[in-house]
Parts: C-alpha cells; structure tokens; sequence
C-alpha cells in the first residue's frame, strides 16, 4: 500500500501509458475495451486520493526519476491542476462504457484495438499536461495528446475525417511550436523550466527583461489559444469535431479543450502573475474582445447548422469563450465562474455528444432535418439531450446557470453592466440553436425513417443519463463544483498579490 | 521482382555487415555517436533493401505484419517498464540509480535497457510505416 501511495503522481500517468500499449498489443476490439474499462476507473480513484490531499495538506511534489526539483522533471499537483485531473478522469470513466458498441459500429472490428491505444495515449498525454511542474515537460504532454487526437479524428467514417485531423495537424503544429518558443524565451530569461522556480525567478527579473516577456506571453499566449480553439483561432475545430467518431467527440469536446484553458491559466495566473501585473498590457482588453466575438458569432453559426455534430461543435466555441471571460473578467467571482464551467460545461456538452451518438447508433444520421418526432421513439436519450441542452442555455436549476451567475457577478463587481447584458443575449441566441432541435424531435410527425428507433442499450444510455443527472445536480449542490472552482481561484488570485 | 544478378548476391553479401552496424551503434551509443533511434533505423533499412530487391513478400517473410505490428508498442512498454522496475527497487519512477547495487552501474543499464526499447519502437514503426506505403491502393 505504502508502494502505491507514496507514487501517486506517477501511476495516474503511468497506468494510462502501459494500458495504451498492452490495448495495441492486444489486437483485439474486445480485450482491448476490457483493459481501457478498467484503466479509465482506475483513474478517477487516484485524482479523488490525490485532490483530496492537496486539499487537506497543501501541493504534492514528486521527483521524476529522483532528480530533485528544479534540475529534474517534476510532478506538483496544487490545488488548480488537482480540481482538472478530477474533471478529466471522471468524465472519461462515465462516458468510457459508452465506447464499446459507438466504436465497434463507427470505427471497425479492425481498427478497434488502434482506437483504445490511441484514446488511452490521449487520455496519458491530458493528464500528463496537468499534473507535470515542468514547461517543457508540458509540450511534450501536449504532443502526446495532440498526435492521438489527430489520428482519433482521422479514424471517422466519414472521408472528410482525414481532411478535419489533416488541418487539426497544421494548426495544432503551430500552436505547439508557438508554445515552444514562448518556452524558450522564459528560459533563456529565467534557465529553469521548473514553473515554480520559473515564477520565482520572474518575479526577481530586472525590467529591462521587461520586453523578452512580453513576447514570451504573446508567442504562448497564441500557441495555447490555438490549441483551445479561441475565436478566431478555432478553424479547425468544427470540422474535426464533426467528422471524428460520436465518442471520441464525446471525450474531446469535455477535456482537450479544457487542458489547453488549464494551461493558458497556469501560465498567465501562477508563472507570469507575480512578475508581470498584465493588467499593465491590453491582454486582458484582448481576451475579453475575443471572447465575447467567440459568444456571438459561434453561436449564431450555431444556429444555421445542419449537421448537429458541427451545431454542438460551435456551441462549444461560444462556451469557450465563456469560459475565457471568466480569466478576462479575472476577479473572484469571475475566475470561479470561468473555472466552473469547465466542469459543467464538460458534463452538459458530454451529455449532448452522447445523446448524438446514441442517435448515430439508431438511424445513422445527425442531420436536423432527419431527425423529425424522434422524441417520441428515443424519449430517454432525447430527454437527456433537453436537459442537458437547457444547461448550455443556463436555465436557473441546471449547471449551466451556476457558471453564467458567477460571471455575471463577477462582472458586476467590476462595474460592467454591459457584459451582464451580452451574457444574457448570447444565452438567448443558444435558446435559438437548442430550440430548433427540440423543436424538430419532439413537436414533428413522426418520420419514416425514424420509425423503428427506440433508446439504445443500457451501456450506452447509462453515461448519458448520469451526465444529464449531474447537469441538474450541480445546478443545485454546488459544493462539489463551485466549491472547489472558488478555492482555486483564491489560490490563483493570491499568487498575484 | 528483380532478375539482377549482381545485385541479389551483392544484397545477400552486404545484409549481416549492415546488422552487425545496426549492432555497434546500439551498444556504442551510451559512451558514442549513436543509440536506439539510429540503431533501429538501420535495422529497418534491412528489411526495406529485402522488400526493394527480392519484392514484399520476401520482406514480410522476415519480418511479418504482425510482428512490425507488435514491435511498435512493445519497445515503449520497455521504456515504460524500466521506468516502472524503479517502483519496485525503492525508488521513484525511472530512477535508474537503484537498478543496480551502485548508482553509476544502474544509470548504465537503466539507458541501455531504455535504448534498446527506442531501437525496437523505432524500426517497428520505420518498417510499419514502409509497408503502409507499399500496400497503399492494393
């Protein structure tokens, strides 16, 4: 027990990386899925171990390979990474029994085995991004899930998957090199890569390196905001989550996104916070403009889409750009409600992807205008997709509601009235996008193609109604979610004083 | 596929020198120029001068589909488990330093057993990628 406990930081790594390469040895859909089942469980038990104590004891160090820390890679999970290895390894051990049936339909019984390897190697490289103290370190992480993800995007039915992971690969490329550069002027500024010493050494830096940081923060604030598809850096993302199978667009639509946010965070918040005030710059003029562009224009293209995969895939721009308004409204209120959001808006947009790929599964389509009465043969996975479609509206009673509360009153407290007002009106253009769908399955004559659906089995249904249940849950108990979110942002905030 | 003469034998000839190279640079590689990622390389190039001169199928009767396919997980399970053998020797994860009974003598194998786990990823993943290109449209 003592063995298990005191490496931690390295199993919940570790295990995701041997499951990946004994899934690819196993050449066999079904083995395969057995190994990933139970490597995703596994992994939410060590995160809860491990949040639990940061949260009772303060942060956790571990020294890769026994090199101390600043000279040597390590792991240091605070408060902040803690709360995000949570939210990925829950929602990769709810919706991983979704898998199963969605993959061996979408994917083929060939390529089955490749998928797992491929999502467990993504799911090493998330979890490696959050939990690792080291810049650099970070990169190589990202790399890891980056390259997984392009090649769980290409293995899509749809031909036009391989053009989606080919642009995701550009784009994604740059953003990684971006990083890197930025890396490499905080290197040459500080010589360490460790974040800690990075930020202590910062906060010690004579001004006339003033100018070097300002393009370390430019180069990494782009690469990042590539990578987590900020307005108008998001080009790929519609087509890669449209064309990519249902559940590899369930997993990374709740978490890759969220990891690039987590680190964009770490860098402006704990790295550059004490050294750079860059409330000085107009970065924070800059995120806000971009979010609040991401909130309107996303969700208006949301509206006029057809394919439903690619309507949730902008809404998922417009959510993100919540999520960044949070960082740019940067108080309190306003961090917790971006920080929160990225646990609810993994759950509900989860919810939504599981409910499309239960329909993929039924009628192989997730056009709008195929779709029409299938509320009347699908109820529970339609039911589940209007609850978890009221959240992303931000319904009062659902999760959703909790995120835009704390942005608004962090707003507020900040005196600006006129983005409580631009939350409001944007939430009402998701009411538009939301609507049409409920509208189409649930108040149309049944169609005749839609007529011998029905609700599909329970391992698929079961993650979907667990994901619409939580919508509503957190949207009541918030302890769990805002609790914690509040914790971190004090944390964060703290450090910038 | 090819009738050349001279090119068969002198393939045949040139096949164990390039492997025992292949060799040299894996086990020179901790002290010189060299290591896994080369050393698998030029295994790979083995069976890529097969497939050139006596056609893909001599090639995949040395090194089978399944096999390539096998190799490319299976060296980073041995990178991996090295890393893991520290757990188990007391000490944290890739601490080559407890491997052996002194530290120097741990880092030493702690890299040789690590280079021979790139040397089997890399030439897997060489020869995979070969064949995928070979098959393409087939």
């Amino acid at each position: 027990m003592e063995l298990v406990s005191s490496h931690l930081p390295a199993l919940q790594i570790v295990i995701p990386l041997l499951g990946g390469l004994l899934a690819a040895l196993l050449r066999r859909g079904v083995p395969a899925f057995a190994l990933t089942l139970a490597v995703s469980w596994i992994m939410p038990v060590i995160s809860a171990v491990l949040l639990d104590r940061v949260l009772t004891g303060g942060p956790i160090s571990y020294a890769l390979g026994g090199w101390p820390p600043p000279w040597g890679i390590e792991y240091r999970v605070d408060v902040l990474n803690g709360f995000v290895l949570m939210l990925i390894s829950t929602i990769g051990a709810v919706i991983v029994p979704f898998a199963r049936r969605s993959v061996a339909l979408e994917v083929g019984e060939r390529r089955e085995a490749w998928f797992y390897c491929m999502y467990l190697m993504c799911l090493t490289g998330l979890l490696g991004v959050t939990i690792t103290g080291d810049a650099f370190n970070a990169f190589v992480f990202l790399e890891v899930s980056s390259l997984s993800t392009y090649v769980l995007i290409a293995l899509g039915r749809d031909r036009r998957a391989l053009v989606a992971a080919f642009r995701y690969l550009i784009m994604g490329t740059i953003g990684a090199t971006f990083y890197v550069i930025g890396v490499g002027f905080l290197y040459l500024l500080t010589g360490s890569l460790n974040m800690v010493d990075m930020a202590a050494r910062l906060a010690a830096a004579p001004p006339e390196m003033a100018r070097a940081m300002v393009a370390a923060l430019a180069f990494l604030t782009v690469g990042i905001s590539l990578k987590l598809a900020l307005f108008p850096l998001h080009s790929w993302l519609p087509g890669a989550y449209a064309y990519a199978p249902s559940w590899a667009t369930v997993f990374l639509s709740a978490t890759a996104t969220k990891v690039a946010i987590y680190l964009l965070v770490r860098f402006l918040f704990s790295i550059f916070g004490i050294a750079l005030d860059f409330r000085g710059l107009p970065i924070v003029e800059i995120l806000l403009a971009l979010s609040i562009a991401a909130m309107f224009i996303a969700s208006i293209i949301a509206v006029y889409q057809n394919n439903l995969k690619r309507m949730l895939a902008y809404s998922s721009l417009a959510q993100i750009g919540y999520m960044m308004l949070g960082i740019g409204i940067g108080n309190l209120a306003g961090l917790t409600g971006g920080l929160v959001h990225l646990v609810n808006h993994a759950m509900m947009k989860a919810a939504l992807f599981l409910a499309l790929g239960s329909l993929f599964y039924r009628i192989g389509t997730v056009r709008l205008a195929e779709i029409a009465g299938i509320g009347r043969k699908m109820p529970l996975t339609m039911g589940a997709f209007v609850v978890a479609g009221l959240g992303i509206i931000g319904t009062p009673g659902t999760a959703g509601f909790i995120s835009k509360w704390y942005l608004a009153v962090g707003a507020l407290d900040r005196g600006w009235w006129i983005l409580v007002f631009l939350l409001v009106v944007s939430s009402l253009i998701s009411v538009l996008y939301i609507g049409r769908v409920i509208e189409m399955a649930w108040f149309r004559p049944v169609a005749i193609q839609v007529a011998e659906a029905k609700d599909p089995p329970l391992s698929m249904l079961l993650p979907l109604l667990i994901l619409a249940a939580a919508t509503v849950y957190f949207g009541i108990d918030t302890r769990l979610t805002a609790g914690i979110a509040a914790q971190v942002a004090e944390f964060l905030l703290g450090g910038l004083r | 596929m090819s009738s050349d003469l001279i090119l068969r034998v002198g393939t045949k000839l040139i096949l164990p020198f390039i492997l025992l190279f292949a060799i040299y640079v894996q086990l020179h590689g901790d002290y010189g120029p060299g290591g896994g990622f080369q050393a698998g390389v030029i295994v790979a190039a083995v069976v890529i001068l097969i497939a050139i001169t006596f056609g893909h199928n001599a090639a995949k009767r040395v090194a089978p589909r399944g096999l390539v396919e096998c190799m490319v997980p299976m060296g980073v399970l041995i990178f991996a488990g090295t890393g893991v053998a520290g757990f188990f020797l007391g000490g944290n994860y890739l601490d080559y330093s407890v491997l052996s009974h002194d530290p120097i003598h741990g880092h030493h194998l702690g890299i040789f057993l690590v280079e021979i786990g790139v040397a089997v990823t890399v030439s897997g993943t060489m020869v995979a990628l070969f064949y995928a290109f070979v098959e393409r449209g087939r």
